[in-house]
């Protein structure tokens, strides 16, 4: 597989992310209280080899003393379609388990050792919903709006953390946008005590060289307009905004990146 | 003056004629280019595909994106399979209903009831997947389910169809809502085939003092057994390339299972789930080919079902 | 040992017993459909849903963008399927006794007739919405449009055959050149069977979601423009339905029981129009 940022190459095309979310593993488990369960990425991932078949599995039991667990089976639920939130899931137990890097890997979709399998973020959170004593993994926004049970998990720096926006902007502080070319970052298993370890952003992609100029600068404002006012609105949707310092560099990088047929940039950063 | 004037009417007429049949063969043939442009465009988005894995498509369960190495076996089983599940209860009830239909039900219910059936074939199958879904799926994983396991499940042999936990969704549950939504399809054809027996051949053997069951067995089956084969055929094209009252209970894996409990994946729930997501040139190219293959199984059942009703058709003719 | 005679009817009366109940297993299954699309559908639907867009999740809303996406897609479908239909039923009908090409779209025709509506959908991407590089209403209706013409070219087909040779005969001996027999006799005498398999591939088109899937996609607002993806019930009845989200689920209902009701509205009205069909004798 090429490397995402050569591929952006290649298509002469320039990226950079809009607004952050994390991914939450979400089950259905009848008697557990909502983020009761706590896991670990290798425990997690062996649920989702299908190497952990049952939630009284010792290897649950030992994180969740005191928890009465099931005997019954564990329904593993996945994604259908191809999607990024499938890319961040298996990119953080691709870096936690060696055996799903070898078995698996991560990819927006992924032949999935064990699981049944729904269509969107929704069809996961519908099956989860649907079937009792399953696991899956969705988009924190779909959490919260759909009122489903989420487990706590253990992050880079050894801590049980719950799904929380501090968590997710925890996950974004720790990280060095600078330092990666097209802003290529994904934000899974950062260090930080609150960081929660299945972060990433979403993207905007658009070609390097604009036909239309006039069209290109008035798309281009309207992020400037997003990033400087749409915090509030991210938030409403369970997305966490970029750090100011982040959404400098992205305006930077537009006026050195994007031009027109004639070679000038469309873009200047007000100073 | 008159006459020069008729020829040109006539020329003029005779013209017209001659455009208004190459219109009508204009359009005819577009109907014909139509087929030749689908099956042309499929092999052509396929080619991929065939490059990279040849014949291997057909037999390889491998459907890894990463890896990008595709084959077509978990959907073809899952197609197959489901369908022959539908089938397995399909068959006995259709034919059951054709013949309450056509020798049993009073004369008077028997218009109702027909237009019932005919009227139910038409209900948009995306509808049979949502009941299955959220009525049918939860009701079989409570109740059903686990008494198949505790009875159908101990028998040696085919107990392990029935292992793993209950879901409500997967193989099994596809096909008993196909089976569901193909049951007014073949009834409403068989019952069209029954009603062609003549029935003075019917009533000769009446008066021999047959019963009504001798009456449909040695009679009636004989009579249209071609045509009952295509009816059946009918119902199995429809049921393999059912899209939607699939897509919402199979549980859309790639994985191959003993167990009819467990999740598979059919040809056309895959490029429903998958298609408008599918990145990279040869995931599309998978989809596609698995699309040609849908259609040449397709294509086969229903030329086959095509020539047997024709041969029944020609047989009305001769015994009439 | 039982006497014969008695066994036949008893072979009789369970076989006759069985037919009964397999008559009764299939109306079970049907009306339990049909009532829970009642019992689910009927409490949704107020005058929000015909004037109202589709709603993000949790908050309120109506199917009008659906609705009007549906409305469009199919009439435009029918306005595209129905004069190819039309035409080549007509030559089938009129002069496909010689030549390769009647025979062999008759054929093709019947195939087409059943062929998975997902492979339609698929075929209408590769050739048009790739061709574009982007999902449209436009390839949506072009995809229900391909549905529609099989169904019109059958039906057109076998209405103009119920026509007495008779009629074209007498047409013929006053002088009527070929076209005006067709287009003055026969197509006026089997005008409603014509109608009928119209109204009919309509009733199909309206509840199909499989070759929608990948064409005309679904829009979360109001469209207008062919050009753009657009949106139609029974995507989003699948999108709403297959979500966690309440308001979403019982919209999907909502639009099932729409679809459903529009298409048995439909074949009622197509069977009663057959009914009218009157052939000259």
């Amino acid at each position: 597989m090429i490397s995402e940022h050569r591929e952006l190459e290649i298509n002469g095309l320039t990226q950079f992310p809009t607004v952050l979310g994390g991914v939450v593993p979400v089950i259905n488990l009848d008697g557990v209280k909502q983020g009761q369960i706590r896991l670990t990425g290798t425990v997690l991932a062996d649920i989702f080899l299908g190497k952990i078949k049952r939630w009284n599995d010792p290897a649950i039991a030992g994180l969740n003393a005191g928890i009465d667990l099931p005997a019954s089976n564990i329904t593993v639920v996945h994604r259908a379609d191809g999607s990024g939130t499938t890319f961040l899931f298996a990119d953080y137990l691709s870096k936690v388990s060696p055996e799903w890097k070898e078995k698996v890997g991560a990819d927006a979709s992924v032949a999935w050792p064990v699981g049944t399998g729904g269509k969107g973020n929704e069809g996961v959170a519908n099956f989860v919903k649907q079937i009792k004593n399953s696991i899956g993994y969705v988009e924190a926004a779909y959490v919260k709006q759909s009122k489903m049970n989420y487990v706590q998990l253990l992050n880079h720096d050894g801590a049980y953390v719950i799904p929380t926006e501090d968590g997710f902007k925890a996950a974004a502080a720790n990280t060095q946008w600078d330092k990666a070319p097209g802003f290529y970052e994904i934000l899974t298993n950062k260090p930080g005590q609150n960081s929660w370890p299945i972060t990433g952003a979403t993207f905007v992609l658009m070609h390097k060289s604009q036909v239309n100029p006039a069209q290109a600068l008035a798309v281009l404002k309207f992020f400037e307009w997003a990033y400087a006012s749409g915090d509030e609105m991210a938030l409403e949707l369970d997305y966490i905004p970029l750090p100011d310092s982040v959404v400098q560099l992205i305006e930077n990088s537009w006026e050195a990146n994007i031009k027109g047929k004639d070679g000038k940039a469309i873009f200047s950063v007000k100073h | 003056m008159s006459k020069i004037h008729f020829a040109a009417k006539l020329k003029r007429q005779l013209l017209f004629d001659r455009i208004f049949h190459k219109v009508t063969w204009f359009f005819t043939f577009v109907v014909f280019a139509l087929l030749a442009a689908l099956i042309g465009s499929l092999i052509i988005g396929s080619i991929p595909t065939i490059k990279a894995f040849g014949f291997d498509f057909l037999f390889s369960a491998d459907w890894n994106p990463v890896t990008e190495k595709f084959g077509a076996l978990v959907p073809i089983v899952g197609t197959l399979i489901t369908s022959m599940i539908a089938l397995s209860i399909g068959i006995p009830v259709s034919f059951g209903i054709a013949l309450f239909l056509t020798e049993l039900s009073p004369p008077w219910l028997r218009r109702p009831l027909g237009t019932a059936i005919e009227l139910l074939a038409g209900i948009p199958s995306i509808i049979y997947g949502m009941w299955g879904l959220f009525v049918f799926a939860p009701l079989f994983a409570q109740y059903i389910q686990p008494w198949l396991q505790n009875s159908l499940g101990q028998v040696p042999g085919i107990g392990f169809l029935f292992e793993g936990s209950f879901m409500g969704i997967g193989m099994l549950t596809a096909g008993i809502i196909l089976a569901i939504m193909v049951i007014p399809f073949i009834a409403a054809v068989m019952r069209d085939v029954f009603e062609i027996v003549p029935s003075m051949l019917k009533e000769s053997a009446y008066a021999f003092g047959a019963t009504t069951w001798e009456v449909i067995w040695h009679v009636v089956l004989p009579y249209t057994k071609i045509g009952v084969v295509g009816a059946i055929m009918l119902g199995l094209g429809r049921a393999l390339g059912e899209t939607m009252a699939v897509t919402f209970v199979i549980g859309n894996a790639h994985q191959l299972h003993t167990s009819l409990f467990m999740p598979g994946n059919s040809i056309a729930s895959a490029l429903a789930n998958e298609f408008t997501e599918a990145d990279g040139e040869l995931y599309t190219s998978a989809l596609i080919e698995l699309g040609l293959i849908l259609f040449f199984i397709t294509f086969v059942v229903l030329a086959f079902s095509k020539i047997l009703l024709v041969q029944l058709k020609k047989r009305e003719g001769t015994a009439t | 040992m039982i006497p014969v005679y008695t066994r036949r009817r008893i072979v009789n009366a369970i076989n006759l017993t069985f037919s009964i109940l397999a008559m009764a297993f299939g109306l079970f299954w049907l009306f339990w459909i049909l009532f829970t699309l009642f019992e689910k559908g009927l409490g949704g639907i107020s005058i929000a849903t015909f004037t109202q867009m589709t709603p993000a999740p949790g908050s309120t809303g109506g199917l009008l963008n659906a609705i009007a996406g549906s409305l469009v897609m199919v009439i435009l479908a029918t306005l595209i399927g129905t004069p190819v239909g039309i035409m080549a039923g007509t030559y089938l009908a009129e002069y496909g006794q010689r030549g390769w090409l009647a025979p062999v779209t008759r054929f093709i025709n019947d195939i087409l007739l059943s062929a998975p509506s997902i492979v339609i959908g698929l075929f209408v991407y590769t050739v048009y919405v790739a061709k574009m590089g982007h999902f449209s209403g436009w390839a949506g209706a072009l995809a229900l449009s391909l549905i529609v013409i099989p169904v019109v070219v059958r039906t057109t087909e076998d209405m103009l055959r119920l026509i007495p040779d008779s009629l074209r005969e007498a047409a013929a001996a006053l002088g009527a050149p070929q076209w005006k027999i067709v287009t003055l006799v026969t197509w006026r005498a089997s005008k409603v069977g014509i109608m009928t398999g119209v109204l009919l591939a309509i009733a199909r088109i309206s509840g199909e979601t499989a070759p929608l899937l990948f064409t005309s996609l679904n829009n979360q607002f109001w469209n207008a423009d062919m050009n753009q993806p657009m949106a139609n019930l029974p995507v989003v009845i699948f999108q709403f339905a297959m979500s966690p989200y309440e308001n979403w689920q019982e919209l999907a209902w909502t639009g099932a029981l729409l679809i459903t009701l529009g298409v048995l509205g439909l074949n009622i009205a197509a069977r009663f129009f057959l009914r009218k069909q009157v052939l000259p004798n």
